[in-house]
């Protein structure tokens, strides 16, 4: 069993996964330098700034981001509400805000509930939180498969869960991103929140995975 | 509106291709390609709708044959043509010197 929610807009991305993203057309990429030193040459962008932008998304923002958001909701139960009922503004107390983040989401997992996040139409994430996605959750086959057959794909992943766990599939839009809060591994009473943070993986906040077990 | 884009249900795409410890970008184009765009957007030209619109209008067929920044690409090109930004001859002119000037110096 599981929850379809129709997205009334879309976004966009990725398509075929086996496409080889490290060899682009020479046109491509002739392209892409065209447009940038005409850019460049009529001021319209600076390329100190283009720099910026690269590193911000390559080094500074990714799922690490997340992963303390969780932890803290984990440890602290009057935070883990907030998240729950206002998410882009408990998320902004650690500073994360910014392009594709505006307006969050969180999703509890629970024994009874197990959430996954898409974007059938695109490639709607995240940003703030998970940095930005990776090329199989862009691919066709995510987007096409994780609506219909959500266990068979989580099965794909390395995970089973038991036939009375509800699946419920979140499609994102270019304005609602989701992010899934999992549920807190067994045996991690005695740890504080920057070790709980090291089990949080990308995955696990995707709905794709579950939080590493404590010395796993 | 429908299209190659509207994937979600489809049959036939096959397993999900993941790589392990993948990076952010595969090619130096791609990070150019993500930055442009996202400076260009802050002109405020055209807002998220219209990117995405934008991308959804490339060829269905070319759609699915193409990788994610190439979309990206596509509806950059566009959007900086349909808002006067650029002229589709201007790019092809800057595309021809930048190849030329490639291949004279790999002659000399």
């Amino acid at each position: 069993m599981f929850v379809y929610h129709a997205k009334l807009t879309g976004c966009r991305t990725e398509v075929l996964s086996k496409h080889k993203h490290n060899e682009p057309l020479p046109e491509t990429v002739l392209r892409v330098k065209a447009l940038e030193s005409l850019l460049v040459e009529k001021g319209l962008v600076d390329p100190a700034a283009l720099d910026e932008l690269i590193d911000t998304y390559e080094t500074r923002i990714g799922p690490r981001n997340g992963a303390k958001v969780v932890a803290r909701a984990w440890v602290d139960p009057a935070y883990r509400d907030r998240l729950l009922s206002d998410a882009s503004a408990a998320i902004a107390e650690f500073g994360f805000t910014g392009r594709q983040g505006e307006d969050m989401v969180v999703v509890e997992n629970t024994p009874q509930v197990h959430n996954m996040v898409v974007c059938t139409l695109c490639s709607c994430y995240p940003w703030p939180v998970l940095g930005l996605p990776p090329v199989w959750y862009k691919s066709a086959p995510y987007r096409a498969r994780v609506v219909a057959e959500p266990r068979a794909v989580l099965a794909e992943f390395g995970y089973t869960l038991a036939d009375d766990v509800e699946i419920r599939v979140w499609d994102s839009t270019a304005e609602v991103r989701y992010l899934v809060l999992p549920m807190r591994p067994a045996g991690t009473q005695d740890l504080d929140e920057e070790l709980l943070a090291e089990l949080v993986t990308r995955d696990a906040m995707i709905g794709t995975g579950l939080p590493r077990s404590p010395r796993a | 509106m429908n299209g190659a884009h509207d994937l979600g249900g489809m049959h036939g795409f096959g397993p999900i291709n993941r790589e392990p410890d993948e990076p952010v970008f595969h090619a130096e184009w791609e990070r150019r390609a993500f930055a442009i765009t996202l400076a260009m957007g802050a002109h405020g030209a055209w807002n998220l709708d219209m990117s995405r619109y934008a991308r959804e209008r490339m060829e269905p067929g070319e759609y699915l044959r193409t990788s994610y920044y190439e979309h990206w690409l596509f509806g950059l090109q566009l959007l900086l043509t349909e808002k006067g930004f650029l002229s589709e001859a201007e790019i092809e002119q800057r595309m021809r010197d930048i190849a030329d000037e490639t291949n004279a110096g790999s002659e000399s």
